[in-house]
This record gives structure tokens, C-alpha cells and sequence, in this order.
């Protein structure tokens, strides 16, 4: 049996295990329709050009975990932002740790998606976004819309901001030969409300884990959010992560994915901007070896005139790594005075890495400053002799312009203590000493 | 301390030196002065070792050692320092994290173990009042955003830092106003022993005035075309290089 075939039948014994009454239920089975029809998107699509899902799909994942599995704090306690402190939503093989977790329904809500789609209280507010920027259409999308089941629940009212920034977690524990895991956020930031999350899935062991996980953020009026994504995983882990983003007038959403672990890795980035002076910004940092594979998809679909959206990812393969960055803008014929900016910047130390980039501009409106650009390149020669001639070794010397390469996309970084775990992992990935404290 | 015999490099199959002597003692000052394109930079960069030049014919020999086979960084270590005409630009690296990471570096090719912190800091704080530079600019990324003087300021401090037998200064004058031109000068002199040595490279004799040389070489084509005391300086500022182009040709 193929991992279609499973997911299909898995579906009926997962609703033996949810409210099939629930409204909610018939987004399911809409989500699950197309799934069926659609199926894993294969590399014919033109958005799936340069990443195969072949070699996963004949992993025998087990989509439901058997049993209910414990951490102890201290065995994980590096991967959390352990020197500020932070709420937590955990989740280990799918399955919400209370032991782990510090949630808060203090002014905010900041908590679990299963309480937010069953429970009452919830349902004016998961009528209203549950599913209402996630694609209905692309099949990995609509796979975890079927699935979705668990995950964070973020609501933020009206002028509020939690007294501290949000982690969400998800441990893979290895307890599974192999895992699929399907985590389905949602955040809701209300008018001139704030919020800041840090997102990480990590796996335990080298078993196999593909997460299939979908986000959705609502940002009102004023709105401000801050979501910071590490991709740091083992090399037997593979993550799609789909966000979908709607942003209101004068609201500010800034992504930050920093991509340095994992077998392979999708990134669909897309955000709405439905309203006028808005500002999206999207900031990556990749680092891959071995035979990584990270795949960056954005999307900016400018709707309403005067908003603005900045894109900077920058890339450093190696070894037999590959790469793909694919940004998509859209300027509608009434987005008069956007302002879209787009950077793609690679350097390739090896030769057999890989990097595919390719801006994708559509552009209906006249008046529009956009601009894109794309390198792919080695470093600077002038300046690696300007280091070596300092009596920096030449491994040093690259290690150090690489962290430079690097380190500027880390400038719109807020949570000081987020900023310098990057320049750490930067620093450790590159594998060499820097001489110096980060 | 520095021999080069019969020195011929090029790029890219255009030869740049075409048989350069020269031998700089410990304790001299020694000018190299010339038309734009006589390959005065390369030079510079060629006795530093920068690959992307091919030396062809001839050696450089430093303290009895041919540089030949010698990456840039172990020329550093051996004591060379080029302070350069165009320092690059490293953001997110501040001065003082690369000053560290340079001599501790040296340090570590010599056998020794990182210097202490409080000494870093003694040397580092020692060497910014000696060059006049404020204490917020070394945790300014280097170079980045600097002014044409601030760069070759840091040159200097960096050179201070390093201490290093032999400097070479590349148009170290160049884009410096006269008061930053003095506090540069200043620093190269009260960096001068018996023991090391300086090559100043420059265009222009204003330089001179401040670090007085012991000899001065004037570079045409690829070539020393004519060496003498301090005084030849003053004649090529008033005369110009033509002359010798002339000289040269017959």
C-alpha cells in the first residue's frame, strides 16, 4: 500500500476518533475529497519541478502513533529558548505534553488547537478562520486540513501582547520505526495586537519523521507578528511546512527561516495582503551539506495599493546539498505604489551543490517599484585574501565570510536570545571556531 | 630581512613585473613611488601572496625563507602585514572580534594559547589611543560604512595590533585628509625599530614628509627604473615622472 492509500484509509479510523458532527468535520471531508482527487504532487508540476516526495511516499509511516510517549525536560531543554522566559506549546509524536507545556488563557489565549476546534467557547472564533487562508486546493494543504486535529492555538485581542514570546515544539521520539506527523496551527492577532513565536520540529532519533504541517496567521489592523522558524532537524527528517498569511491594513508580519538541518525540506511561505500600508517581510538563512535538500516557495500577493513586501534569503551548499528558492509576486492592476523587494543570494562551496532560485514577478499595476535579484556565486576572492593576509587560515577566512554572507539578514531579528542562538548554529554548522564569542 | 631577485609575475598572461631587485634591511624605510599601472599594488600584493598572481620567474626570499610555496595566512605569521588600498568590507564582524580572531589565530600557528582577555583588551585599548580611535568604532562592523580615512586608520591599528617585521603600506595616504594623514604617519613612526622593516608605497611624496625613507625606488613598467636617497622624492614631485619614462626608454 502506497502512502496515499494509507492516508485515505487512515482517514476513516481517524474519524472514529473526532466529532464527525462538528462543522469542522465537513471542512475534513471537502479537504480529504481533493486530497483523493490530487494525491502527492509529483515533479511534472512546475512547483514541484526540483522536489521529489517519491522516496517518502514509500516510507511505511505510521500516522497515528501507538502510544501516548513522555520526555524529560532536561533531555530537550537545548532545543527550547531555555535563557528567556517563554510560553510552550509541546507536542511529542503529534501528541500534546501538559508536562512540557506552559499555556496561557491570561488576557490571551495560547494554547491547543483540539480544545479550539471542539470546545463551544471556541467556535465563533474558528467559524470565522479555521481554514480561511489555507489553500482548499493544494493537496498537501488539503492533506492536513483533513488530518487537523492538533496543533497551537493563538488568540490575541485587541491591543493585547503576551507578557513573553511563544514556543511551539513538536518532538518526533523515534518510539515509531517511522512517523508521519500532521500539526495544523492557528494565530489570530487582533488590532494593534502583538505576538512573537519560535517554531521548531525535532526529531529525537534517526527513525524516520515527515511533518506535514500547516499555519495559519490572521493579522488585524496594526497588527504586529513575529514568527521565527528553525529548521535545525536530523538527517532523517523531512518537513513541508505550509503558512498562509492574511494581513490587514497596516499590519506587520515578518518570517524568519533559518534552514539548517533536515533530510529534506518544503517551505510554501504565502501571504495575502488584504488592505492598504501593509508590510511583509520574509528572511531566510540556508546552510545545507551532505545531501540536504531545501526547497523555499514564496508567494506575496499584493491585492490593495501602497503596501510593501521585503524578501531576502540567502543560501551557503555544500557537499552534494541542493537548494531551491522560487519567489512568486503578484501585484493585482489596483496595487498602485507597491514597493516589492526580492533577494535571493547564494554562494556554493562545493562542486557538486546545487541551487535553483528563480524570481516569478506578475505584475498588472503601473506605478509599482519592484525589484528581484538573484546570485548565485563562491566568495569573494579579494576578500579572502584580505583575511588571510591577516594570518586568518583559509578555512577560518571562509567560515568567517560566510557568517558575514549570513549575519546580515539577522539585523530584523527582535528576540535578542533568538538572534544569537542563530549566529551560534551559523557559527557551529559552518564548523569552524570563529575566535570569538557570537 | 626581505630579498626579491629577478621578480616577474603576471595575470591572466599579461605580465605585470618584469624583473624587480630589491633587499629592505631590518630598521629601513624603504618608498616605491611610480605612474598609476607601473604595478606598484601588485608588488605589494605579490610579496603578501595573493594567489590570483603568478610569479613566473624570480623568488622572494624573507628572513632566508623563499615565499614561494607559502599561503598569505603563514606570510602573516612569518611577519608580513600589507595594509591595503581597498580594506574589504566584513559586516557582522566587528573590529575587535577580528582582531582577535587574527592574532589569536598567530598565535596558534606559533604554538601559543589564546591571549588572555584582559591582555586583549590592555593591547587593544593601547593601540586605538595610539591611532586617536574612538573606543565605539572597534564594534563597528569592519570596514563596513567607514570613510575612506576611518579604513585606512583601522589599517594601521590592525598593523599596531599585529606588530608585524615587515609592513607594506599601499597608498596608505590615499583618500586621507591632512589631519588623518598625520595621526597615520605618526603611528607607522612610533611603530619603527631596529627590527622591522617598512615599504611605503605611494603615489604622491606628501606621505614622505612624515615617514622620511631611507631609500626610495621609483617603479616604471614592471621594473625599478631608479633608486636613491629621500631626496630623489622631492625631484619627482617637482619634475614629475616623465623624465624617467624617457630615461627609461633609451
Amino acid at each position: 500500500m502506497d502512502l496515499k492509500e494509507k492516508l485515505i484509509s487512515s482517514f476513516m479510523a481517524f474519524e472514529s476518533n473526532v466529532d464527525v458532527e462538528h462543522p469542522v468535520h465537513d471542512v475534513r471531508t471537502e479537504a480529504m475529497k481533493n486530497f483523493e482527487l490530487k494525491g502527492f504532487p509529483s515533479k511534472k508540476e512546475e512547483a514541484w519541478k526540483y522536489t521529489s516526495l517519491n522516496n517518502l511516499q514509500k516510507v511505511d509511516f505510521s500516522i497515528f502513533p501507538k502510544e501516548e510517549n513522555t520526555l524529560e525536560y532536561k533531555e530537550v531543554k537545548r532545543y527550547f529558548l531555555h535563557e528567556i522566559d517563554t510560553y510552550k506549546i509541546v507536542f511529542i509524536d503529534g501528541i500534546y505534553s501538559s508536562y512540557l507545556s506552559e499555556t496561557t488563557h491570561d488576557g490571551v489565549d495560547i494554547c491547543l488547537m483540539s480544545s479550539a476546534l471542539t470546545k463551544e467557547m471556541y467556535k465563533p472564533v474558528i467559524d470565522v478562520y479555521f481554514n480561511k487562508v489555507a489553500s482548499k486546493d493544494e493537496s498537501l494543504t488539503t492533506l492536513n486540513t483533513a488530518f487537523s486535529r492538533e496543533g497551537a492555538y493563538i488568540y490575541i485581542p485587541k491591543n493585547k501582547m503576551p507578557k513573553k514570546p511563544v514556543e511551539i515544539i513538536h518532538f518526533a521520539t523515534g518510539n515509531e520505526a517511522s512517523l508521519m506527523l500532521q500539526p495544523r496551527n492557528l494565530v489570530i492577532v487582533e488590532e494593534n495586537a502583538e505576538v512573537q513565536i519560535i517554531e521548531r520540529h525535532q526529531s529525537l532519533t534517526t527513525n524516520e519523521v515527515l511533518t506535514n504541517c500547516v499555519t495559519e496567521i490572521f493579522a488585524a489592523e496594526n497588527a504586529i507578528v513575529d514568527y521565527y522558524k528553525i529548521q535545525n532537524d536530523n538527517t532523517a527528517a523531512s518537513l513541508i511546512d505550509n503558512t498562509y498569511i492574511d494581513q490587514k491594513s497596516k499590519s506587520v508580519v515578518k518570517v524568519h527561516t533559518f534552514s539548517f538541518g533536515g533530510k529534506l525540506i518544503r517551505n510554501n511561505l504565502n501571504f495575502y495582503q488584504n488592505g492598504e500600508h501593509i508590510d511583509s517581510t520574509m528572511k531566510g538563512v540556508t546552510i545545507l551539506g551532505d545531501k540536504q535538500h531545501v526547497d523555499h516557495h514564496t508567494l506575496v500577493h499584493h491585492i490593495e495599493p501602497n503596501c510593501e513586501s521585503h524578501q531576502d534569503y540567502k543560501g551557503i551548499y555544500g557537499e552534494n546539498s541542493t537548494g531551491v528558492f522560487n519567489g512568486k509576486i503578484i501585484v493585482d492592476k489596483i496595487a498602485q505604489k507597491t514597493n516589492a523587494f526580492q533577494q535571493n543570494n547564494n554562494i556554493l562551496i562545493s562542486d557538486k551543490a546545487t541551487i535553483n532560485t528563480k524570481p516569478q514577478l506578475e505584475i498588472f499595476a503601473d506605478d509599482v517599484k519592484c525589484s528581484h535579484g538573484c546570485t548565485i556565486g563562491q566568495l569573494d576572492e579579494d576578500a579572502l585574501f584580505y583575511l588571510q593576509s591577516r594570518g586568518i587560515p583559509k578555512k577560518e577566512a571562509m567560515a568567517l565570510l560566510m557568517y558575514a554572507f549570513a549575519n546580515n539578514v539577522l539585523a530584523s531579528v527582535r528576540i535578542q536570545e533568538v538572534k544569537a542562538r542563530i549566529n551560534k548554529l551559523i557559527a557551529k554548522k559552518l564548523g569552524v571556531r570563529l575566535g570569538f564569542d557570537l | 630581512m626581505l630579498k626579491i631577485s629577478n621578480l616577474h609575475a603576471q595575470v591572466e598572461d599579461k605580465e605585470i613585473l618584469r624583473g624587480i631587485n630589491l633587499e629592505v634591511n631590518p630598521g629601513e624605510v624603504h618608498a616605491i613611488m611610480g605612474p598609476n599601472g607601473s604595478g606598484k599594488s601588485t608588488l605589494a600584493s605579490v610579496i603578501a601572496g595573493k594567489e590570483e598572481f603568478e610569479v613566473t620567474k624570480g623568488s622572494i626570499v624573507m628572513e632566508g625563507e623563499d615565499l614561494e610555496e607559502v599561503a598569505p595566512e603563514e606570510r602573516a605569521h612569518k611577519g608580513v602585514f600589507l595594509s591595503f588600498q581597498y580594506p574589504v568590507e566584513i559586516p557582522g564582524v566587528s573590529v575587535t572580534n577580528f582582531m582577535k580572531t587574527a592574532i589569536n589565530e598567530s598565535r596558534k600557528a606559533r604554538g601559543l594559547e589564546d591571549m588572555p582577555a584582559n591582555e586583549m583588551l590592555k593591547l587593544i585599548r593601547e593601540k586605538s589611543e595610539l591611532l586617536e580611535i574612538d573606543r565605539k568604532f572597534l564594534s563597528r562592523s569592519l570596514n563596513e560604512g567607514f570613510s575612506g580615512g576611518e579604513k585606512k586608520r583601522n589599517e594601521i591599528f590592525q598593523m599596531a595590533m599585529l606588530e608585524p617585521k615587515l609592513a607594506i603600506l599601499d597608498e596608505t595616504d590615499s583618500g586621507l585628509d591632512i589631519d588623518a594623514l598625520r595621526i597615520v604617519a605618526n603611528g607607522v613612526n612610533k611603530l619603527k625599530s631596529k627590527d622591522n622593516a617598512v615599504i611605503v608605497i605611494t603615489h604622491y611624496q606628501r606621505l614622505l614628509e612624515y615617514i622620511v625613507p631611507d631609500f626610495v625606488h621609483v617603479l616604471h613598467n614592471g621594473k625599478i627604473v631608479k633608486s636613491g636617497g629621500k631626496e630623489l622624492a622631492l625631484e619627482l614631485e617637482e619634475k614629475g615622472y616623465d623624465w624617467l619614462k624617457q630615461e627609461a626608454a633609451v
